[in-house]
């Protein structure tokens, strides 16, 4: 009995080494998922940018399943999802943006050149808007169904192999 | 070679598309609600740079978060209601304070345990 109390000290440091060990490799950012999917989008009204109509939550009542796409002109990974978005939006996705803290010339450029795939862009000039999504970051990319209800929040940029779920979640939103 | 580094340099540049500073904080012109705000801005994590409250980041998401905390305290909203709503998007992680329920119970209790064991501990040494 005496002996185990010896040990017992022992025994739990290396139970944190091992932790701790284990931990090693892990990514050190945790990837923080939005609580806001199966609750409606909050309210927001955001002006025009890019030569699109704004975006308000009004619109995202249409009766009709939408993606919302949350982009920067100074985001890398947004320019490498351009091409997947255009894809989408060809076979019939309703795609509106969210730019986030950016200037209305930085967004024309940047959707002269990776193309404008969208409805609507809202300027969300703050960053306010976003947070209400539970977003983390950009890009981020939600789908929205009829109702206004978020249904499905995809993180980080949208690769080819994502196309097809994201359009069946869409589709499944209907 | 300079030429060399210049043309890295050159490629470079398109890659380094930085997120754009944020100008400086607008404190609110009510110093109680300031107050309160800042107490809050303490307890809030913030998102992009995690393990850092969104008081002492400058990252742009938590001056972002930072603004909505006072625009809600200036509107007369509680820190409690401005901290629940955090949690509504984000989750239990985005507040430094651990909420109290059952799953938490025991956290809450475990310095109240640990300092039971301590004096039981001392209490029989003591008495040897």
């Amino acid at each position: 009995m005496k002996r185990l109390l010896w040990v017992l000290p022992l025994i739990l440091f290396a139970g944190l080494i091992a932790l701790f060990a284990g931990n090693l490799g892990r990514p050190p950012q945790a990837v923080v998922v939005s609580r806001m999917i199966g609750k409606p989008v909050p309210d927001f009204a955001l002006a025009g940018t890019g030569g699109r109509p704004g975006l308000s939550s009004a619109d995202l009542r249409t009766g009709q399943p939408q993606l919302v796409n949350i982009f920067a002109s100074w985001c890398l990974p947004c320019a490498v999802e351009a091409p997947q978005l255009e894809a989408m939006a060809r076979r019939g996705a309703a795609i509106h943006g969210i730019a986030v803290r950016d200037q209305p010339a930085d967004v024309a450029a940047f959707l002269a050149r990776h193309g404008n795939p969208f409805q609507r862009i809202g300027a969300d000039g703050g960053g306010l808007a976003m947070l209400g999504f539970g977003a983390s970051g950009v890009p981020e990319t939600y789908v929205i169904d009829g109702n206004g209800i978020i249904r499905h929040q995809h993180l980080g940029e949208i690769r080819a192999e994502h196309v097809p779920d994201l359009l069946a979640r869409l589709e499944a939103a209907r | 070679m300079r030429a060399l580094f210049l043309a890295l340099l050159l490629l470079a540049a398109p890659l380094a598309g930085a997120e754009p500073v944020a100008p400086p904080d607008t404190p609110l012109a009510d110093g109680t609600a300031e107050a309160r705000a800042v107490a809050l801005m303490h307890e809030l994590r913030c998102l992009t740079c995690q393990n850092q409250s969104i008081a002492d980041s400058n990252a742009p998401q938590a001056q972002a978060m930072r603004t909505e905390v006072r625009q809600r305290i200036a509107a007369g909203e509680s820190p409690a209601a401005v901290r629940a709503l955090f949690v509504e998007r984000y989750g239990d992680w985005v507040s430094f304070v651990p909420p109290a329920r059952a799953e938490t119970m025991l956290l809450w209790a475990a310095p109240l345990l640990l300092l039971l064991a301590g004096g039981l501990l001392l209490a029989r040494r003591i008495r040897r």
